[in-house]
């Protein structure tokens, strides 16, 4: 890159951009500090924590086999809402794994090198909301054991399955987007496992980093292809992220119920998996910033683009929830219109506004700078959005099913405690494979932050003045 | 360790350079120099290196479009031919035959990725012969660094205008620290 060697020499910028690693920090600072994570002794509060989650998530095992053991009959769905927190947990954690192959594929292409900071984290952080999202379709059956009629092979009757079945779609999407958000994880790991293999001191994990890494050694010729396969598997799973979420919609779009048969749905669940997915990688990595001393690494800059990330999709998500009441009164379809006016004036009102207020209204902070710079303000939204993304599926599903076409069907839809456990078991599930991650493997993408940092750079020359010293700083 | 006293054979010389820009402009000067069994290693891919080593594009991307082609294909005969031939099934009236395949799309597409994605995984490892354990350059002790913030460029053996006494020279000519022979290890 001429251009910059030039910039450095020639003129000065006048709003020079922000260096992607703060103060300075030279690569082994980076190995060591992120690796340092892995190999010392893990922390008193990842003890407490892990023994917390973990007991959520064995006592939403516990429910999900008392659900197996008895029947769907021990959660609260009905006739005519035959889909409820089933169907409302499976799109809420498909959602959120939508940021990590966006931040590792569409970010990639962009060139937005700011990604290498948290693409390693939300890519993981990916894998385990897809594998929450999948318990709901396999045990939401009921009879687990017919789960493989979803298998593209014929039935004992040597009925196959209908192939223009959105349903049938469904499954390949999903299972495709988790084995290639697994392969293109795992790629981006192999590098830097190959750094925990040249640092370990047994030898009983060098030997299983050396495994996991292939025996990567790092020269050009191996980079060449590894390169070309990191940018080809980021062009597959641009058309993949967008996708996965769209096929999820047709489910509902291609039914006839009112509320669910609008062609919006793609976009709109896009944007609204997306906006979900940063929140909840916003939500995850402020913690982990601060407790692992990631301050330099994980910096404000990133926070605050991620910030207005959740601002733009969010406003999306906005326009649609707006013009989806628009296309309601313009369409003159008596039942869609009764269908939106009951989504915010009926029974489930409060489920609606709270959808609203969370999902367009909160975001609307992160217009201002100082708000994007403050943790706890950003946390707060995060929060908000991860809260209202679960209450937005709620109210398509529950909302457009509990008043149905016939009146004499109108039925309200509770929860059991089943419901409930069994969800907060896949927080529990989520939380604790991510605790595990952040303690057996680099949560940060070292070789690629190397990548970032100017001296890597092969047309880099140091400023004279002898900028270049590292300098230890200040986060303690 | 004495590896010269086991009387093995010379794998290459090994030489350390300070940053990714010494060890490009060094990568330059082996590359018109005109050697062809040569690597340099470093922590992270270095930009426009394929060039500065004289090597073209990764072949990788004509075969992942194989693998791409190979899913669609297996997608389009997975469904077209239970639907159409082994079990017609007739949903919502529509019929069953090669103008409805609209809906047929998304599996096709999902499938042409999916093996997109695995040729483009195996692939690296295969074009690169991995998974290998063994190589003389992990008996080099500072090669240990690679992956953490040291440069290497190696020269092999085998390369035709290898020379143990010339090209050590060559090497320490163009700025190479540490300049070693390292020896075959199997």
């Amino acid at each position: 890159m001429a251009e910059s060697d030039a910039s450095t020499t020639v003129f000065v910028e006048r709003m020079p951009r922000h260096p992607l690693v703060w103060n300075n920090h030279s690569m082994a600072w980076i190995s060591d500090r992120i690796a340092g994570i892995v190999e010392n002794k893990a922390p008193l509060w990842w003890w407490v924590t892990i023994a917390i989650t973990s007991s959520f998530a064995a006592f939403g095992v516990f429910c999900i086999l008392y659900l197996l053991f008895t029947g769907v009959g021990v959660w609260g769905n009905n006739i005519p809402v035959g889909w409820a927190w089933d169907i409302t947990n499976f799109v809420f954690w498909i959602g959120i794994g939508h940021a990590g192959t966006l931040i590792s594929a569409i970010l990639h292409l962009c060139r937005q090198k700011w990604r290498t900071s948290i693409n390693r984290a939300a890519e993981a952080m990916t894998l385990f909301a897809v594998i929450c999202a999948g318990i709901f379709p396999a045990i939401h059956v009921g009879r687990i054991w017919m789960v493989w009629f979803m298998a593209p092979v014929p039935n004992p009757n040597w009925i196959w399955p209908n192939f223009r079945s959105p349903l049938m779609w469904d499954v390949f999407a999903v299972s495709t987007y988790f084995t290639v958000s697994v392969l293109f994880w795992y790629l981006g790991l192999v590098p830097d496992l190959a750094t925990m293999r040249d640092r370990a001191k047994g030898r009983v994990s060098r030997t299983i980093y050396w495994i996991l890494s292939f025996g990567w050694r790092g020269g050009n010729r191996q980079w060449r292809h590894y390169e070309m396969a990191y940018l080809v598997l980021a062009g597959i799973s641009t058309p993949l992220v967008l996708s996965v979420h769209s096929t999820v919609s047709f489910d509902f779009a291609t039914s006839l119920v009112p509320g669910w048969h609008t062609t919006i749905f793609p976009p709109y669940f896009v944007a609204g998996a997306i906006f979900g997915g940063f929140a909840m990688v916003l939500t995850l990595m402020l913690p982990a910033r601060s407790l692992y001393k990631l301050h330099d690494v994980f910096t404000w800059d990133h926070i605050d683009v991620m910030c207005k990330l959740l601002l733009v999709t969010g406003s999306i998500v906005g326009y649609a929830y707006c013009m989806e009441f628009f296309v309601a009164f313009y369409g003159a379809n008596p039942f869609e219109r009764f269908a939106f006016l009951n989504r915010y004036f009926g029974a489930y009102w409060w489920a609606s506004w709270t959808m609203f207020t969370c999902n367009v209204i909160m975001p609307q902070l992160m217009w201002v700078r100082a708000f994007r710079r403050n943790w706890a303000i950003v946390f707060f939204v995060s929060m908000c959005a991860n809260a209202g993304m679960w209450f937005e599926r709620f109210v398509i599903f529950v909302i457009s099913l509990h008043r149905d076409f016939l009146p004499s069907a109108w039925r309200m839809y509770y929860p059991t405690w089943v419901d409930v456990f069994t969800f907060i078991g896949t927080h529990g599930i989520f939380l604790t494979l991510f605790l595990l991650f952040i303690r057996f493997l680099p949560m940060v993408a070292m070789s690629e932050v190397k990548s970032v940092l100017p001296e890597s750079d092969p047309h880099y020359h140091p400023p004279a003045g002898g900028g270049e010293e590292p300098v230890e700083e200040a986060h303690a | 360790m004495s590896a010269a006293a086991i009387r093995r054979p010379v794998f290459g010389i090994i030489a350390e350079f300070p940053s990714a820009t010494t060890l490009y402009e060094a990568a330059e000067r082996v590359r018109d120099a005109g050697f062809k069994f040569w690597d340099v290693h470093s922590p992270f891919p270095i930009h426009g290196m394929n060039k500065a080593m004289g090597l073209g594009k990764s072949p990788l991307g004509y075969i992942i479009f194989c693998g791409g082609f190979l899913g669609f294909t297996t997608a389009a005969l997975l469904e077209f031919i239970p639907s159409s031939f082994l079990f017609p099934l007739i949903v919502h009236g529509k019929p069953v035959n090669f103008f409805t395949v609209p809906p047929f799309f998304p599996i096709m597409f999902e499938l042409t990725v999916l093996i997109s994605a695995f040729t483009a995984f195996f692939g690296v490892f295969i074009l690169n012969r991995l998974p290998r354990m063994h190589h003389p350059l992990f008996d080099h002790e500072p090669f240990s660094r690679v992956t953490n913030d040291a440069f290497f460029l190696v020269i092999e053996s085998v390369d035709p205008r290898f020379s143990e006494t010339a090209t050590r020279e060559f090497l320490e000519g163009i700025g190479g620290k540490a300049v070693t022979v390292l020896y075959a290890n199997d």
